[in-house]
């Protein structure tokens, strides 16, 4: 279960910023708005996952934080300043991402995956490498450091795609659905890692279908249908609140693997 | 025999040059994600400056010097203010923009210097060294696998083991991905073009002196060779235009000595049509085409 304590599990009792402040953001394309008023918090060393329903806004919030898409209103501050707009920016800010699809390159090895974007942040190419292989041996992937990344199965290539995130040391991780497609050994020692990367200060925020995960690993979660946020608490909270029952249409959030509305993406 | 060992030394030293061409195309066309069709254009230019600096100066170093960064300044310009430019949503208008950039380019060279052959000579004897009766290369054509060695090895450490070559490797394979990373994708594109026309002018300058000499066509023919070498390799293989230029080169060398001249491009069409039909995407291809 998870280990929340009282600070984790209310970041506005924090003295210093959040890591991760979203307020008001208002998202729209053309006439449909993806996002209306969406405002929540991530604090250091804070686990929060964002669920609901496919289409609720979910990637959408990743690519706001991100940058990708112009919000309409409202403002994304990382570590009490306004988010960079620039993917090197945003790097530099410590904030990094997994993609969804993995977009892993194929071709290259397991250790030049995971090097790539330490070469945009500058780093030397030995102190690189030496970080490279660290993080790929507390994920459990020395052994495959010189194998192509698309030779692998998997729920390899999604742990490399994880090594990739963590490997510039992010202040803040957003996760893409990181259980997707995995076996319940494997999310194990996925919940496992996200613990580790948030007992070292990190601040994550997941996307997540899978509800056995977003409740074992979560300190928070937030809810969001039509772009609304629709709940926001401990998992505990969010399981017994009725409007989430009612946006799942009527199926227990607490019944099984997945929300009732969604499919894989 | 001796006529053996002769056409098949000789076909290494023009199989080098082959496969130094065929390696610039693979350069340019992990960048751009096309062959570039004004290659052999855009790489003859810098030899007419390598020519001029070195009559200039005296010295063939200086040229030599000159066509490579000439042929890189030249493959900027190009990617960045023209093909830049133009939809890259399809290959066509790339395509044409190429053919019309080669009439450009070649009408220019003519305007500015004549249509004429100009003999150019080499820095090193091309008479064959005889090692017991038998001749085999000459000090030139043994210039000519030295320095085509040295540049590919060069050019297979900046991509392998540096970090502008992973970034380059990235951006060629997974642009939208490498620009989430924080690569700077433009600027790899830029340089791939910098890389491959100064490789491309390296190669024509070596091939000019064993040829009819510098003509604004001088490096046509190379093109057609060294591009069904790039294609037979497997057009985004380095190893494969490396291994299909020196066969490409030696099929020539062996069918001219042994038929004739005008019988060696029907070879090496007939090379390339077996491949293709055995394996399409060429001999060393990647397993999987690129991802977007
Ligand atoms: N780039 C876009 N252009 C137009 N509509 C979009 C775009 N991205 C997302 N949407 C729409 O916004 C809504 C929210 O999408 P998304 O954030 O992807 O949902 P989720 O990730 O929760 O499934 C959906 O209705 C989707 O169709
Ligand atoms: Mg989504």
């Amino acid at each position: 279960m998870t280990t929340t304590t009282s600070e984790t599990a209310s970041s506005n009792t924090a003295d210093s910023p959040p890591r991760l402040e979203v307020s008001g953001l208002t998202v729209t394309f053309g006439g449909l708005t993806a996002l209306d008023d969406v405002s929540f918090t991530v604090a250091d060393g804070e686990i929060v996952a964002l669920i609901g329903p496919n289409g609720a806004g979910k990637t959408t919030v990743f690519n706001a934080v991100c940058g990708l898409v112009r919000t309409r209103r409202g403002e994304v501050r990382v570590g009490g300043v306004p988010a960079p707009s620039s993917t090197t920016g945003l790097l530099g800010a410590g904030v990094s991402r997994t993609l969804q699809g993995l977009g892993l390159f194929e071709h290259l090895t397991v250790l030049e995956n995971v090097l790539v974007p330490l070469t945009s942040v500058g780093a030397s190419t030995s102190t690189s490498v030496d970080t490279a292989q660290e993080v790929l041996g507390a994920l459990g992937l020395s052994a495959l450091a010189a194998v192509p990344a698309g030779t692998l199965p998997y729920p390899e290539r999604k742990r490399v795609a994880l090594a990739r995130a963590l490997v510039t040391r992010p202040r803040l991780l957003l996760l893409d659905e990181p259980a997707g497609g995995l076996g319940a050994t494997d999310i194990d020692q996925l919940a496992q890692t996200v613990r580790t990367v948030s007992d070292g200060g990190c601040a994550v925020l997941l996307v997540e279908h899978h509800v056995d995960f977003v409740m074992d690993v979560a300190d928070r979660v937030v809810v969001l249908d039509f772009g609304h946020v629709i709940a926001c608490g401990t998992p505990d909270e969010v399981r017994r609140d009725p409007a989430v029952e009612e946006a799942y249409l009527g199926v227990p959030v607490s019944a099984g693997g997945a929300l009732g509305r969604e499919e894989r993406s | 025999m001796e006529r053996l060992v002769f056409l098949l030394s000789t076909g290494l030293a023009r199989g080098a040059v082959l496969a130094l061409f065929a390696l610039s195309l693979v350069i340019v066309y992990r960048a751009a994600r096309a062959v570039n069709f004004a290659q052999a254009a855009m790489a003859i230019v810098p030899v007419y400056v390598a020519f001029a600096v070195t009559a200039a100066s005296g010295s063939y170093w200086f040229g030599l010097a000159s066509a490579l960064v000439v042929g890189a300044l030249l493959g900027a310009v190009v990617e960045r203010w023209l093909l830049r430019l133009v939809p890259q949503d399809n290959p066509l208008p790339g395509i044409i923009v190429a053919i019309g950039l080669v009439m450009v380019l070649q009408a220019g060279l003519a305007i500015a210097f004549g249509p004429d052959h100009r003999p150019v000579h080499a820095p090193f004897s091309q008479r064959p060294f005889e090692i017991a009766g038998v001749g085999v290369l000459s000090p030139y054509d043994l210039f000519v696998l030295v320095v085509a060695a040295v540049v590919m090895g060069a050019l297979a450490i900046l991509f392998n083991r540096t970090t502008i070559g992973l970034q380059l490797r990235a951006a060629a394979f997974a642009p939208e991905t490498s620009r989430l990373l924080g690569v700077r994708v433009p600027r790899m594109v830029t340089l791939g073009w910098m890389l491959s026309i100064a490789t491309a002018a390296l190669a024509a300058l070596l091939l000019v002196p064993t040829g009819l000499g510098l003509d604004p066509h001088a490096a046509d023919v190379l093109f057609v060779n060294a591009f069904a070498a790039a294609v037979i390799g497997g057009l985004d293989s380095p190893v494969g235009a490396l291994v299909a230029g020196l066969v490409v080169g030696v099929l020539a060398s062996l069918v001219t000595g042994y038929a004739s001249a005008a019988t060696a491009p029907l070879a090496v069409l007939a090379l390339l049509t077996v491949v293709l039909l055995v394996r399409p995407h060429g001999l060393f291809a990647a397993r999987e085409a690129r991802t977007a």
